[in-house]
């Protein structure tokens, strides 16, 4: 089975504290750590599980940009295959259709069963899976949980729905399937993993390499635009308890008291 | 004047809350806005549904076609391309269906994407302001949507303010016949129910809920004492049924349990809409993190900014004093 995995690599909502900067219309940018978007590990891990299985190899790909590089190291140390990194000036602003468009022109370059994205990341719109199962005109399934291949010419999806329920699918390959966290227990990557990928050479594909349309990426031709980043507002908040632990301690057992918690 | 067609989910000839929520959404992109409910099903199931939403919207499309007894979003995709005006906005919630359905259906219309919005400004000309939150839901943004060519629009259930079924009178118009070929790749096998867990935490009035500032399993045993001593249930949050700490029937959320305790606990989890979806009947939320800046301090009652491996034990000890 020969495996495409979509990654990207996103600030990590664990590790930072978003701020806005000065100018209050972005995040502030200086200090924040990136890493792989999380729902893009599980996917890789499913890859390589598959293809432990039954034979064929895994490719990362990306779009972004020298940074991004890292991310795709990241995951062949996971024991991804092969790794692309999709760059170039002109994807720089496109929205998720112009993310998918590029991915689609990288897609057709190759020859494909599977192709697997993390279920949402970072703008958490969960939309460029669907997309690219549409613009290359296959079946697509989202929140996938579980996927069992079948003869090779199907395969068995379970999706997540709502109240822990799983909706079990059969989807003709080639497909595009979304996953979700918790299919799987992604492997650690130590140190020795990352040396041992460290001086891979990642082929770099830009948009004259991939004929993209130019009419469908950057920032001009995205139809939808992030204006600005600001700080929620939703209502007053919680009455926050201060002092020493032992006083807000106090605090909270009378307040659970009469509340029905104790 | 917009053309809005709003996609209505429905299970067992009931229509989902969504349905309520569609006409205010409507209302904040334009006050003449023209919005009509569209169904897809089969059989009296789907007329009950359509009947239903004539006391809601003056119009309602229904598509009735043995092949959408099961809501395939693959399915529904198809018959919504070949039935709606690709240059009309079209809703869908911002569920497990939506997320299948939407992208993929925005692409096929050659229409602009938003998902999950949370609420509208307006439009100026063709562009729509539209509010989404990011990361979790740690920051908000704004962003525009051109809807020139059409757009297909998430909206993210419970943001909008529900309108009161009433007397709208509405009619229904059967466009069964334009559906089309209906053939797919994806087909629906069966549902798999959740299995049943050991505790049943939509049972207990008092949760002691752990998120990821647990960070490491043996630290469940430290929620585990607290539960003890307060008589509660210790049920958590999505990332700790991921890493296989506690069993899925633990974990509150859309993707989890629907819980009504009086008591809610949540001790390190961050408060992502899909976690606060799982909490119904307006429980005395009580939230612990490190984090000054978590969302859960929107919406909890009690907010208190600690290091909940510290906290728990210390407030162990003092109720177990009591």
């Amino acid at each position: 089975m020969e495996i495409l995995v979509c990654v990207k690599r996103v600030p990590d909502t664990a590790e930072n504290e978003f701020e806005l900067n000065s100018a209050g219309n972005d995040l502030d940018r200086d200090d924040l750590v990136f890493s792989v978007n999380e729902w893009d590990n599980y996917a890789v891990e499913e890859a390589i599980q598959i293809v432990d299985n039954v034979g064929g190899s895994v490719t990362v790909v990306t779009v972004g940009d020298d940074e991004s590089e890292e991310v795709l190291r990241r995951e062949m140390a996971m024991g991804a295959n092969n790794g692309v990194l999709l760059s170039d000036d002109a994807f720089e602003g496109s929205d998720g259709k112009g993310i998918a468009s590029i991915l689609k022109a990288e897609v057709e370059k190759g020859k494909y069963d599977l192709i697997l994205t993390g279920a949402q990341a970072d703008e958490g719109a969960g939309q460029i899976g669907g997309m690219l199962a549409a613009m290359l005109d296959l079946p697509y399934a989202s929140l996938v949980n579980k996927i069992e291949a079948g003869d090779g010419k199907t395969v068995k999806v379970g999706r997540e729905i709502e109240g822990g329920n799983q909706e079990m699918n059969e989807i003709d390959l080639p497909c595009v399937l979304s996953i979700q966290t918790g299919i799987n227990e992604p492997r650690y990557v130590g140190i020795r993993g990352i040396r041992k990928v460290a001086s891979v050479e990642i082929p770099v594909h830009s948009a004259a390499d991939l004929g993209v349309d130019a009419n469908v990426i950057g920032k001009d031709n995205a139809k939808v635009k992030r204006v600005d980043y600001f700080v929620p507002d939703l209502g007053e908040g919680a009455e926050m308890l201060e002092g020493s632990t032992e006083e807000i301690i106090d605090a909270l057992i009378e307040k659970l008291k009469s509340k029905g918690g104790l | 004047m917009t053309q809005i067609f709003a996609y209505i989910p429905h299970q067992g000839g009931v229509a989902a809350d969504i349905a309520l929520e569609y006409p205010a959404a409507a209302a904040k992109i334009d006050a003449s806005s023209t919005l009509t409910a569209v169904v897809t099903g089969s059989g009296p199931d789907l007329d009950k549904v359509a009947n239903g939403l004539t006391s809601i919207y003056k119009e309602v499309i229904k598509i009735d076609n043995a092949a959408l007894a099961y809501p395939n979003a693959e399915v529904v995709r198809k018959a919504l391309v070949n039935v709606l005006d690709a240059s009309a906005i079209v809703f869908a919630p911002n569920d497990t269906f939506g997320m299948d359905l939407c992208p993929g259906l925005s692409i096929k219309m050659d229409s602009a994407y938003v998902a999950d919005a949370v609420d509208f400004e307006g439009m100026e000309g063709s562009l729509l302001k539209v509010v989404r939150q990011e990361l979790g839901g740690a920051v908000s943004t704004h962003v525009t949507c051109d809807t020139a060519a059409g757009a297909v629009i998430t909206l993210r259930p419970g943001a909008f303010i529900p309108v009161e079924a009433g007397a709208a009178g509405g009619t229904i118009v059967d466009k069964s016949a334009d559906a089309g070929d209906l053939a797919a790749k994806r087909r629906f096998l069966e549902i798999v129910e959740a299995e049943v867990g050991d505790v049943d935490i939509t049972k207990s009035d008092v949760l002691v809920s752990v998120g990821r500032g647990i960070e490491e399993e043996e630290n469940i045993e430290i929620a585990q004492e607290l539960a003890e001593a307060m008589k509660a249930v210790v049920s958590c949050s999505r990332p700790i049924v991921d890493a296989k700490w506690l069993e899925k029937s633990r974990q509150v959320g859309t993707s989890g349990q629907t819980v009504k305790p009086k008591v809610y606990m949540a001790m390190g989890i961050s408060g992502s809409f899909q976690h606060m979806g799982g909490i119904k009947g307006n429980p005395f939320i009580v939230a612990v993190n490190k984090n000054p800046k978590a969302p859960i301090f929107q919406v909890a009652d009690v907010g208190i900014v600690q290091d909940i491996l510290e906290f728990m034990p210390e407030l162990t000890e003092k109720v177990k004093s009591m």
